[in-house]
Order: C-alpha cells, then sequence, then structure tokens
C-alpha cells in the first residue's frame, strides 16, 4: 500500500515539479518579448509604464544568472507569490485567482459528480435495452463530440435569448449585490444553471457510453456465464457486472479531468460566469501573462490532487490493488 | 490485462462455437470488407466524415467572398445570397465555415498523425524492450498524462506572437499521445511474448526491424483506431483553443467562428446561424468518427458482431 | 433414469448459416452412473454440455427434449430454467478458473446466490466447510477473494459451488484439460467421491481426453461431427471399440510399454466436416478408410451388444454375419 502511494506520489510530484519548470521557461525562451508586449499594452495609462517596466524586469530577473532566477521563481512560488495582474493592476495574481475559482469549482465539481453517477446509471439501464441502445449509441457518441461551448451558445441561444428562462450572463444579477438573502441566492441558481448543464450534457454521454461498453463486456464475462448457469437472478448478475463496469469509470474519471476542466473554461467564456476560464480569457486579451500563468499553475495543482483522491477511492473499492499491494495474491 | 488485448486479428470466431469449415476459406482482406460493408455504423459514420471533407474542398471554390472580406448587410440571416448568413459585420458566414472546416481537418490529420506517431515510437519502444526503458518512458508518459493538456496548450499558445495551423497541430500532437502510448505499449507487451516474435529475436533480426515488420503488422486494424481517436481529439482540442483566442493568428477556422461569435456579441443579437454551424459540424465530424472507431471494433473483432 | 436425452437438436445461427452443431443425440445416465462425453473439438460435446444447462443465442434449440428425473427441462426458456438450474442439473464449467467474481468474497458471493434462492447461508455453513474440506480447502477460503486462489482452489471452489445443493446432475466441462497429469487424477478422483457420497446424483465429464474417462466412468458415448457413434460402458468403448472413428480416437492415445520412435504416433487424418452443410448419410465417410457407397446413407445406432451400441454400416454388417 506504501509503495502503491509513494509510486503514485512521486509520478504527480515530478509532474508538478514538470508544470512549474515549464511555466517559468516558456516567458524565457519563446520567440517575442513579453515585456515589451506588456508595457506596450499599457501605454495608455503613461503614469504607469515605467513602475511597470522596472517591476517586469525585476520579476523576470534578467539581471541574474539562469539558475539564480529559476530558484527565485520556486522561492516567491512557495511564498504563494505568483506576481501582480496586469489587467487588474495592482491585484496580486493569488487573490485574482481564489476570487474566481469558487465559481469554477461550483460549476466543476457538482458537474463532474452528477454527470459520472447519472452517466453510469443510465448507460446501465442502455445495455439492457436493445431499443434504447440502438437510439442512445449515435446520440452518446455524439454528445461526446460535442464542443462545450458549442452546447452552451445553443443553450443560452435557446434557454436565454428565445425563451427568456434564464439570465444569458453572468453569476449572478448587476442590481444585486452578494449576501446571504433568499433572493441573492435563487439568482446565483439561476445563472449557475445553465452553465452547469452544459458540462452536465456533454460529460453525461461521455460516462454513459463508456459504463455501456463496460458493461456488456462484464456481462459477458466468465463469472456472469457462471452465474447464469447457476441459475442467479439476473438482478444479482447485473449488480456484479455494474459494480465491477464501474472501477474501470473511475480511473476513466481521473483521465478526464483535464478535458472537463477545459470545458468548464470555455463554457464559462460563453457565458461570462466569472470563474477561471474567464480570467483566461481576460488574461489572453490582455497579455496578462501572470494571472495566466498563475491560472496554469492553479489548474495543474488541482487536477494533480483530485488524482490522488481519486487514487485513494479506487484502492477502497478494489479488492484486487489492495491485495495485489499487500503481496497476498497467489 | 490480458482479457482486453489481443484484440487483433488472432480471435476465433464466438466461443464454443465450431468454426464453420467454409468449402473455400474467404481471405483475411475480402473477410474484412465483408463485414465493413455491412456494418452500418461504419459507413454511416464514413459518409459523414466524407460528405464534410468534400465540403472543405469544394466548397471554397463555390464562394466568391473573402474569408474577412466585408460583402453584405451586417447580420442578415441565411438567404439565398449569403447561403449561412452575414455577421454583424457582413462577412459571409458560409465563406468562413468551408475555409475553418479545411483547418480542422488540417489540424486533425497533422495532430492526430504526430501523436499517432509519438504515441506508437513510445508503445512500441516501452512494451518490446521493457526494464529501465520501458520505466523511464512510463514515467514520462504519466506525467504527460495528468497535466491538463489544454492549459498547457494555452500557456504554450499565449507566449507565441504568430501563431499557424501548422504551428497548433504540433502542439497539439505533442501533448495528447500518452493514453495512445499505454494501449499501444500493452499491446505490444502482449505480443512482444509470441512465438513468432521470439523466433525473430532469435535469429537476430533488429529490433527496429522486429517492431515495424512483426509487431506493427499483427496491431495494425488497432494503430488504425487509435489515429481515429487521436484525429477527432486533435479536432476538438484545436477548436477549444482556437475559441478562447489561442488558434491561427493568420486564417480561418471553426473554433475562430465561435470566438468571434461571443465577442461580436452574436448571442446578445441573436445571429445562431453565426455559431450553430461551426460547432454542429465540428460534432458531427467528431461523433462519426467515434462512431465509425465503434464499427471498425465489430469488424476487426469477431467476438462483437452480431448475428 | 437420472437424464434422458432424445434426439436433441441444436444450432448455432452465423453469418454464413445454421451450424448444426448437435444434430439429432440421444442417450440416457442412470441414476448413479458416471458417463463420459469424448470426441474431436468441434463435435458438439461442449455444446451438449452447455445446451443442458445455459442454452443462449447464437444457441437455438431446434428439436428433441431433454427429461431429467422424469420431468421434461425447458432448456430454451431461459427463465424457467432457473428452477432447475443448481439442483437439478448443475456444471463445472471449462472457464472454472475465471468463474468467480474477482471483487466478491468467496463466502458472500455463495451467501449472495443462495439468499436469491431464499436459503438461509448460516445454515448451509456447516455443510459448504464440510465439502471444502472433502476438496482439501481450508474454510478460510471463504473469507478471500479468488486471486488469493491459485487456479486449481479456484476450480475446486467451483466445484464445491456447483454442487452445494445436490443437483441431480453434473456436468464437468473439460474439467481437466487445463490442469498437469498429476493434479488431473486428484480432481477426477475428487468427482468420483462426489458421486460416491451421492452428493449428485449421476455425472456427465465432457472431455477430448479419453484415458481419463478409463478411469473414472462407467459408460462412454463417443460424438462425432454432431452426432453420437458409439457408446457403451467404459471398459468396452476403450478397450473393444468397434466404430472406425473410436478405434483411431482409442488407438490414438499413447499406449504404456509401446516405443512411439518404432511405431509412430498415429493422429486421424483429415478434418472433421464443417457442420453448415454436413456430408450426407455418415458423417465419418470422408476419413474412413473403410468407407463403401453404403455408406451414403446415415447409419442408425444399434446396439450390438449388452449396452453397446454402434452406428455404422460396415459394424451391422459383421453382427450379421455373425448371427
Amino acid at each position: 500500500m506504501r509503495r502503491y502511494f509513494g509510486r503514485k506520489l512521486s509520478i504527480y510530484g515530478l509532474t508538478f515539479f514538470v508544470a512549474v519548470t515549464v511555466n517559468w521557461m516558456i516567458p524565457r525562451f519563446m520567440p517575442g518579448d513579453p515585456i515589451e508586449s506588456m508595457v506596450a499594452r499599457l501605454t495608455m495609462r503613461p503614469e504607469t509604464v515605467e513602475p511597470m517596466r522596472e517591476y517586469f524586469e525585476r520579476f523576470f530577473g534578467y539581471d541574474v544568472p539562469l539558475w539564480k532566477q529559476y530558484l527565485n521563481f520556486w522561492g516567491a512560488l512557495l511564498q504563494g507569490d505568483l506576481g501582480t495582474s496586469v489587467w487588474l493592476f495592482p491585484r496580486p495574481v493569488t487573490s485574482v485567482i481564489m476570487g474566481s475559482l469558487p465559481y469554477t469549482l461550483g460549476l466543476l465539481l457538482p458537474a463532474i459528480l452528477l454527470s459520472w453517477w447519472a452517466g453510469n446509471k443510465f448507460g446501465a439501464i442502455a445495455a439492457r435495452n436493445r431499443w434504447l441502445d440502438n437510439t442512445f449509441l449515435p446520440v452518446g457518441y455524439l454528445l461526446t463530440a460535442t464542443p462545450y461551448m458549442w452546447l452552451a451558445l445553443v443553450l443560452a441561444f435557446l434557454l436565454a435569448w428565445q425563451f427568456d428562462l434564464f439570465p444569458l450572463a453572468g453569476a449572478y444579477s448587476v442590481t444585486l449585490r452578494p449576501n446571504w438573502s433568499w433572493t441573492f441566492v435563487w439568482d446565483l441558481l439561476r445563472h449557475w444553471f445553465l452553465p452547469f448543464a452544459t458540462l452536465f450534457i456533454v460529460a453525461f454521454g461521455g460516462w454513459a457510453i463508456g459504463m455501456r461498453n463496460m458493461i456488456i463486456y462484464e456481462l459477458e464475462a466468465d463469472y456472469s456465464r457462471y452465474l447464469e448457469s447457476l441459475g442467479a437472478p439476473r438482478r444479482l448478475i447485473r449488480r456484479y457486472s455494474f459494480r465491477n463496469a464501474l472501477l474501470p469509470q473511475i480511473t476513466g474519471l481521473a483521465l478526464q479531468l483535464g478535458a472537463v476542466v477545459a470545458g468548464a473554461l470555455v463554457t464559462e467564456i460563453v457565458f461570462s460566469y466569472p470563474g477561471l476560464g474567464w480570467v483566461t480569457l481576460k488574461a489572453v486579451e490582455n497579455l496578462d501573462f501572470y494571472l495566466l500563468q498563475g491560472v496554469f499553475l492553479f489548474i495543474v495543482a488541482g487536477v494533480l490532487v483530485a488524482n490522488f483522491l481519486i487514487d485513494v477511492v479506487y484502492v477502497l473499492v478494489d479488492p484486487r490493488t489492495r491485495l495485489g499491494m499487500q503481496g497476498r495474491a497467489a | 490485462m490480458s482479457d482486453t488485448l489481443p484484440r487483433d486479428t488472432t480471435l476465433p470466431a464466438a466461443e464454443g462455437v465450431p468454426a464453420p469449415a467454409a468449402p473455400a476459406p474467404r481471405s483475411r482482406r475480402s473477410e474484412f470488407l465483408y463485414f465493413a460493408l455491412r456494418n452500418p455504423k461504419l459507413w454511416i459514420g464514413g459518409l459523414v466524415v466524407l460528405f464534410f471533407a468534400v465540403t472543405a474542398v469544394v466548397g471554397p471554390r463555390l464562394t466568391d467572398y473573402g474569408v474577412q472580406e466585408y460583402v453584405g448587410p451586417p447580420a442578415s440571416p441565411p438567404s439565398a445570397e449569403h447561403w449561412f448568413g452575414t455577421t454583424t459585420f457582413g462577412q459571409d458566414v458560409f465563406t468562413q465555415f468551408v475555409h475553418g472546416l479545411g483547418a480542422s481537418f488540417i489540424v486533425g490529420l497533422l495532430g492526430g498523425g504526430i501523436a499517432a506517431i509519438v504515441g506508437m515510437t513510445v508503445g512500441f519502444v516501452a512494451g518490446y524492450r521493457g526494464g529501465i526503458v520501458d520505466e523511464v518512458l512510463n514515467v514520462m508518459t504519466n506525467i504527460v498524462l495528468v497535466l491538463p493538456t489544454l492549459a498547457v496548450l494555452i500557456i504554450i499558445a499565449a507566449y507565441l506572437e504568430v501563431r499557424g495551423v501548422v504551428t497548433e497541430a504540433v502542439f497539439i500532437g505533442l501533448t495528447s499521445w500518452p493514453w495512445a502510448a499505454r494501449a499501444i505499449r500493452a499491446q505490444t507487451f502482449s505480443l512482444a511474448a509470441r512465438d513468432f516474435v521470439d523466433l525473430a529475436r532469435l535469429t537476430g533480426v533488429p529490433t527496429r526491424k522486429i517492431i515495424l515488420g512483426e509487431i506493427a503488422p499483427n496491431m495494425s486494424s488497432y494503430l488504425f483506431m487509435t489515429f481515429i481517436l487521436l484525429f477527432g481529439g486533435a479536432i476538438l482540442a484545436a477548436a477549444t483553443l482556437d475559441f478562447i483566442g489561442l488558434g491561427p493568428t493568420d486564417g480561418m477556422s471553426l473554433g475562430l467562428m465561435m470566438n468571434n461569435a461571443v465577442l461580436w456579441s452574436a448571442l446578445q443579437l441573436g445571429l445562431w446561424w453565426w455559431f450553430v454551424p461551426p460547432g454542429l459540424a465540428i460534432a458531427l465530424i467528431v461523433g462519426s468518427l467515434y462512431f465509425m472507431n465503434v464499427g471498425l471494433d465489430e469488424v476487426f473483432n469477431p467476438r462483437l458482431r452480431t448475428t | 433414469m437420472s437424464l434422458r436425452v432424445e434426439d436433441l437438436r441444436v444450432y448455432y445461427q452465423t453469418l454464413e448459416g445454421e451450424v448444426k452443431a448437435l444434430d439429432g443425440v440421444s442417450f440416457a445416465i442412470a441414476d448413479g452412473e458416471i458417463m463420459g462425453l469424448a470426441g474431436e473439438s468441434g463435435c458438439g460435446k461442449s455444446t451438449l454440455a452447455q445446451s443442458i444447462v445455459r442454452l443462449v443465442p447464437p444457441m437455438k434449440l431446434v428439436g428433441g427434449v431433454v427429461e431429467l428425473d422424469g420431468e421434461k427441462l425447458p432448456i430454451d426458456d431461459f427463465e424457467a430454467m432457473n428452477r432447475h438450474r443448481m439442483v437439478g442439473v448443475s456444471i463445472v464449467p471449462q472457464y472454472a478458473m475465471s468463474a468467480l467474481n474477482p471483487t466478491r468474497k468467496i463466502g458472500k458471493l455463495i451467501k449472495e446466490l443462495l439468499g436469491a434462492r431464499g436459503i438461509s447461508y448460516r445454515a448451509k455453513l456447516p455443510e459448504l466447510e464440510n465439502r471444502l474440506q472433502l476438496v482439501g480447502l481450508p474454510r478460510e477460503v471463504l473469507d478471500m477473494y479468488p486471486i488469493e486462489l491459485s487456479g486449481g482452489m479456484k476450480q475446486r471452489v467451483v466445484m464445491v459451488i456447483s454442487t452445494l445443493l445436490d443437483p441431480s446432475l453434473l456436468i464437468a466441462d473439460e474439467i481437466t484439460s487445463a490442469l498437469d497429469v498429476s493434479t488431473q487424477r486428484a480432481v477426477a478422483e475428487m468427482l468420483v467421491d462426489f458421486r460416491d457420497r451421492e452428493i449428485v446424483k449421476s455425472m456427465m465429464v465432457v472431455t477430448h481426453d479419453v484415458s481419463i474417462l478409463y478411469q473414472i466412468a462407467d459408460s462412454i458415448l463417443i460424438m462425432y461431427a454432431g452426432q453420437p457413434v458409439e457408446s457403451g460402458p467404459a471398459e468396452v468403448i476403450t478397450h473393444a471399440p468397434r466404430h472406425p472413428y473410436t478405434q483411431l480416437l482409442v488407438g490414438s492415445l499413447p499406449q504404456v510399454g509401446v516405443r512411439y520412435d518404432e511405431q509412430p504416433l498415429s493422429g486421424i487424418a483429415g478434418n472433421p466436416p464443417g457442420l453448415i452443410d454436413p456430408p450426407s448419410g455418415c458423417r465419418f465417410r470422408p476419413r474412413c478408410p473403410f468407407a463403401s457407397e453404403r455408406c451414403e446413407s446415415r447409419p442408425p445406432l444399434v446396439e450390438i451388444g449388452d449396452g453397446h451400441s454402434v452406428a455404422c454400416w460396415k459394424v451391422m454388417e459383421e453382427e450379421d454375419a455373425r448371427v
């Protein structure tokens, strides 16, 4: 068990190390001069140009040797210092990200968990009904192939613009001040629903297809055939197959995280929902490289933590990994 | 792992069924063709992809307008003159669409192709060599696998001031290979243990020749299916990147069309004809590729054929 | 009479056409009898074993009757068969090593299996532990996952589960093929033990290996291309077979005391026929060294001695000549 987690953790640690290094390298070794482009952006505010340029030079630390620049970068990072945002100057990047993180997590967590749960249930049902299966299969593949932003656009157009059932943009109405009143919470939920639904629907298709394929495989497995030969009721056989088919779906969850996060980013952009995706768009538009790099590191760290949590869950539910790790297998 | 493995051609007919000894045994190639032509998933999917590919090639010749040219009344709905309507600035949406379609296919083929080559190389070498080489490649694969691809692409693209379709495809290809490498490694692992590979190794055939001559041909169907999935994945990745505004700085793409539509208030103005075609085309192309893949699996893997 | 099979026909539906895997099979197994069923692979013996327990597509029942203890088995009605499975007829499948759900502890699996039939696991536990002991397994296996057992142990667990409700008929499908010779012997003895202790009333042992049948079977049925060609007491079939196919099949077994560098092992020349469009008349005709014109019509299975039946024109002629 310790060896298994040790191995996993070292991979994640190494990945984080690589991510930080890439993050440090890109601005230094890519063609073009990010400082120039950032400063050029700010000529409309002449009074800030000089301090900004100075700040950038110092931050990138071009005056010290490369290895020192690299160490300084890590030093700042470990103190939680990701630099200052250009777009919202002089707010620190960490504070900008912290302000938008709750919105992204509020979309992602329910969307991932609910779509996984519902998709698996539905996939298992589809697998046992030929008609449902034949109808669902093409629809399911189409859903997984749908770009998140497009579904977001279509839902926004139909449900917000055409029928005016939901608000079109933002996290809450501009006329309201954030507070814990029912009016505000209701307003928050109404703004949350369409972006959530977008993430849910696309991800749902993928999970349902995955479960359908896995469970058909499990229902054909030798242990299912043996149970049938023993006259076990269908209910029992399906329960076993479902449970066993869930295991690869848990691994799949880890593999799909990156894609769902990407989906959340673009969905937020469509709905001007003030999470990390919207911040990313603003950073790209304003050439705010610190902010962009900060978002990148946060996403990487988040995905790594989630991966580790999934590993823990997997070990808890699959006896085979558990036993294999303790070396008890015959 | 072994039960998912030989998805290649060596599986006998469904278990327990006595092999029907056909009077004149059909060759394997024509047997595939036989099942391929009778697999609706395969040909329906193939037709959809083909339709869009033809549109991408022929489309630009059907329109007299430039991609960014202001040619008509702004924000007008589809008409005989402008099949897909016009943008807020009066650009022709159909013209943009067919050019964007072309870009998607280029990114898909190139990006998917590069990812397939990297994935195969890593997978073959890791699976065949084993030992320390395998360990190192495995760690590398795992690192790239858990890194959120799109976040990496965003960072890289943001620092590139000039971006072309090819650059985009290369970067997508270089970040999307890990799962393919993993799958191919597992397949290679089982093939490397077979007698005919052993024989080749014993007779002193060089590693590269064994991989290309003995192992790759024996999983060609699997490799082809891997490429199809990578192809679809590259199209989706490019669309996402373009949508954030980090796509090619010149030319048109389907993702960029949706990006423009959002930036210039197509949603607030109700210009559905601007953003519906590009996303629908992507969903149909990629969905059909996935669907074809299921069909191919059934053709290559007799166990899945339904009677 | 424990099992009676009358003119059973089971075909496989395939794209190329119907594969006539069982084409008119009749036999019976008496109470307390162990019947061996042998033939080359593809002769239909595994299809016979499966179709009595679990007849699913692409298998299709085309005709015939299967009776167990005088009651007709609804073998083509999947749900109705559940009442008979495990209680009336049970199987130890070919794939016994992978037949257990990998994510359930063995005890829990048995508990849920019994629970589905409304049988209390607790009440059955002493007997279960008895049976485990009988096959040489400690009771601790009940608290283990299948991954913790060796292949042979898994197979013995499956033998215990399949026979737990004392079925009238146990079908053992190629259960010795994956084992080494000494384990084969142990497993074969366990089967006999199960019958002697009246845990199962009768048994059908399916194998391609006639030598194992000689050790344990009371009677043997030889099949060729979906049809029975010869049946009789084990002693007679192994030492005095009459059908040319049986003679070749038994003759292809290595004999003790014969040096095969002096006398090469003779396989049976040729391949079994395709079963989509099998040859008319005697199906062994194309490979038979004694085939004559008469063999173009199908020979009936005729009793020529005490419980010994053969389907061959040549044998019938010889018998006629003797009388």
